[in-house]
C-alpha cells in the first residue's frame, strides 16, 4: 500500500460551477475513498412555508434551482392540485409539457457543454452553449423569461401560447435539432472523447438501484425508470418509452443525455399536435389540507416534493429531495478506484445541482 | 391521482427489519423526510418499485428523537440520516457514514426544530438634519 494523501477538491474549483466539497483519499494517482460534504449555501427555502402563503410560494420554488426552475414550480403546484384536488385544465397540462421539456433540452446542452469543458474540448462547450442560447430563446419567446419563467401556478398556467407562435416554436426546433445533431455526433463518435468516458465510472444495474440513483445516472446502467411514466401533465396522452443505456459509464451516462435531447423535441411536437383549444387555469379557492409526494422527472432525474397542508393559507411542510442529493452516494461509489485525473468528468457525469440539492 | 401512495406506520423496533424486507424484494430508498408536527416529528421512510410508492411513517419526540440506522441496508441512507441528524437533530444509531453533525454548515444548531425567529425590528428612523 503506497502512502495515502487527502487532497481536498472543491468548493472552489474550475470544474464546478457550485461549490461541493469532496475529501478525495489517493494512493500515488488513484482515488481509494471520496467523502463528500455539502452545505455551503444551504439557504433554507424548505422553511419559508411557513412565511408564505401557498401560492406564492410558487415563486420560490422556482427560484430552488436556476435550471429546472419551471419543473421545481411545476412539481410544487402538482402537489398543491392533488391536495386541493383541482383538475387543472387539459390545455395548461400539455403547456407544462412543453416548458418541461424546452427546459431538459436547454439543462443537457448545458451540461453537454460543461462535460466538453471538464474534458478540454472548448470548442465544443461553445456550441453546445451556441445552441442552448437558441432554446433559451424560445423559452422568452413564450415565457417572457429566460431563467425563471413564471408560467406554472396553482391551477394552471399564466401564460398560453398561441397556434402562431406554436408554429414559429417547432419552425426554430427543427434547426436547432439539425444544430443538436452536430454535437451530439462530436460527443458520440469522437476518439477524444470516447477515450475521456468509455468505462470510466461505471455503476452497474444493481448498483444504480441499490445506492438510490435517478435520472440519467440511473438509466446509463440499464434501469429504464423515469417518473414521466406516471403519466403526468399531459404524458398520459403521449407516446413515451424511457431511454436507457446498458454500459454504466460516462459514455452511457452522456449517451442518455444525447438521446433524450430528440426525444424531448419529439415530445413537443407530439403535444402541440395534441394540444386541445380551451382554458389554462382554473380558479382556486380555499386551502390545502393534506398531503401528497409529488414526483416529476427532471433533466437530473427524479425529484420529489412532500407536501403538507393544515387548512391555514401556510403549509405544514415543505420538502424537496432533488435528483443531485439522491445521486451523491453513486457519485461516491464511482470516484473509490477511479484515477485523479478522471475526477472532474465522474463528478460532472451525475450532473450535479447543488443548488437544488442545498435548497 | 396521478399515483396511489401507499403508507404504512411502523414501529421504530421494526424499521430496519421492514426495511430489509422492502431491499429484498427490490425497492429502491427514494427518501427519508422529517416533519415536524407540534412537539413531535413525523418520519417517513419512501420506497419505489416499478413506480410503486411505499412510504414507512413512524412518530417520534421533537427533542431527543432517535432512530436505528438502516445505512447497512441501503448505504445510500447515509445521506438523508445526516440532513435528518443536523437539520432536525434526531439521533440516527449506526449510520455507516456518520459526519458528526457537519453535513449541513448552518448557522444554528438544529434549525428546522427551532421556532420561527421573529422578525426583525424596524430600523430606527434617520435623525433630522
Amino acid at each position: 500500500m503506497g502512502t495515502r494523501t487527502i487532497i481536498p477538491f472543491g468548493p472552489q474549483h474550475p470544474v464546478l460551477p457550485e461549490p461541493i466539497h469532496i475529501d478525495l483519499v489517493v494512493e500515488d494517482e488513484k482515488v481509494v475513498e471520496a467523502v463528500p460534504s455539502i452545505g455551503f449555501i444551504h439557504r433554507g427555502l424548505e422553511r419559508l412555508v411557513e412565511k408564505k402563503d401557498y401560492i406564492e410560494y410558487v415563486y420560490v420554488a422556482e427560484r430552488i434551482c436556476g435550471i429546472c426552475s419551471f419543473i421545481h414550480g411545476q412539481t410544487y403546484c402538482q402537489g398543491v392540485e392533488e391536495i386541493m384536488k383541482i383538475e387543472v385544465p387539459t390545455r395548461a397540462k400539455y403547456l407544462r409539457t412543453i416548458w418541461g421539456e424546452l427546459s431538459r433540452i436547454h439543462s443537457h446542452l448545458l451540461w453537454l457543454g460543461l462535460m466538453a469543458d471538464a474534458f478540454g474540448f472548448e470548442s465544443l462547450f461553445m456550441h453546445s452553449w451556441r445552441v442552448r442560447e437558441q432554446v433559451l430563446d424560445l423559452i422568452e419567446a413564450t415565457t417572457g423569461g429566460r431563467v425563471i419563467f413564471g408560467s406554472c401556478k396553482v391551477g394552471g398556467t399564466r401564460r398560453d401560447i398561441p397556434a402562431e407562435q406554436m408554429s414559429w416554436l417547432l419552425a426554430q426546433l427543427e434547426t436547432v435539432e439539425k444544430e443538436m445533431q452536430l454535437i451530439v455526433d462530436v460527443f458520440m463518435n469522437d476518439n477524444s472523447v470516447k477515450h475521456r468516458l468509455c468505462g470510466v465510472g461505471v455503476i452497474s444495474k444493481e448498483d444504480a438501484i441499490s445506492l438510490g440513483a435517478v435520472g440519467p445516472t440511473l438509466r446509463g446502467s440499464g434501469v429504464a425508470d423515469d417518473m414521466r411514466l406516471l403519466k403526468y401533465a399531459a404524458f398520459g396522452n403521449l407516446d413515451f418509452q424511457p431511454i436507457s443505456k446498458t454500459d454504466g459509464d460516462s459514455y452511457s451516462r452522456c449517451a442518455v443525455r444525447c438521446a433524450e435531447l430528440f426525444q424531448s423535441v419529439d415530445l413537443i411536437r407530439q403535444a402541440a399536435a395534441k394540444m386541445p383549444e380551451g382554458e389554462i387555469a382554473v380558479k382556486v379557492t380555499g386551502n390545502p389540507d393534506g398531503e401528497f409526494f409529488s414526483r416529476v422527472e427532471q433533466p437530473r432525474g427524479e425529484v420529489v416534493y412532500y407536501i403538507k397542508g393544515n387548512g391555514t393559507k401556510n403549509l405544514t411542510r415543505f420538502r424537496a429531495r432533488t435528483p443531485t442529493f439522491a445521486n451523491v452516494p453513486p457519485l461516491v461509489k464511482m470516484l473509490a478506484g477511479c484515477e485523479l485525473a478522471d475526477v472532474p468528468v465522474l463528478v460532472l457525469t451525475i450532473d450535479p445541482c447543488i443548488s437544488c440539492t442545498e435548497r | 391521482m396521478i399515483e396511489e401512495q401507499t403508507i404504512i406506520t411502523v414501529m421504530p423496533e421494526t424499521l430496519v427489519a421492514e426495511t430489509r424486507k422492502m431491499k429484498e424484494q427490490g425497492y429502491r430508498l427514494v427518501q427519508i423526510c422529517v416533519t415536524r408536527l407540534g412537539e413531535e416529528l413525523q418520519l417517513d421512510y419512501t420506497f419505489d418499485l416499478n413506480r410503486k410508492f411505499v412510504n414507512f411513517r413512524f412518530m417520534q419526540p421533537k427533542i431527543g428523537a432517535r432512530v436505528p440506522s438502516v445505512s447497512g441496508i441501503y448505504w445510500c441512507a447515509f445521506t438523508y440520516e445526516n440532513e435528518i441528524s443536523d437539520l432536525f437533530g434526531v439521533q440516527v444509531d449506526g449510520n455507516a457514514l456518520d459526519f458528526k453533525g457537519n453535513f449541513y454548515k448552518t448557522a444554528m444548531k438544529h434549525p428546522f426544530i427551532q421556532d420561527a425567529a421573529p422578525a426583525p425590528a424596524a430600523a430606527p428612523a434617520k435623525g433630522g438634519q
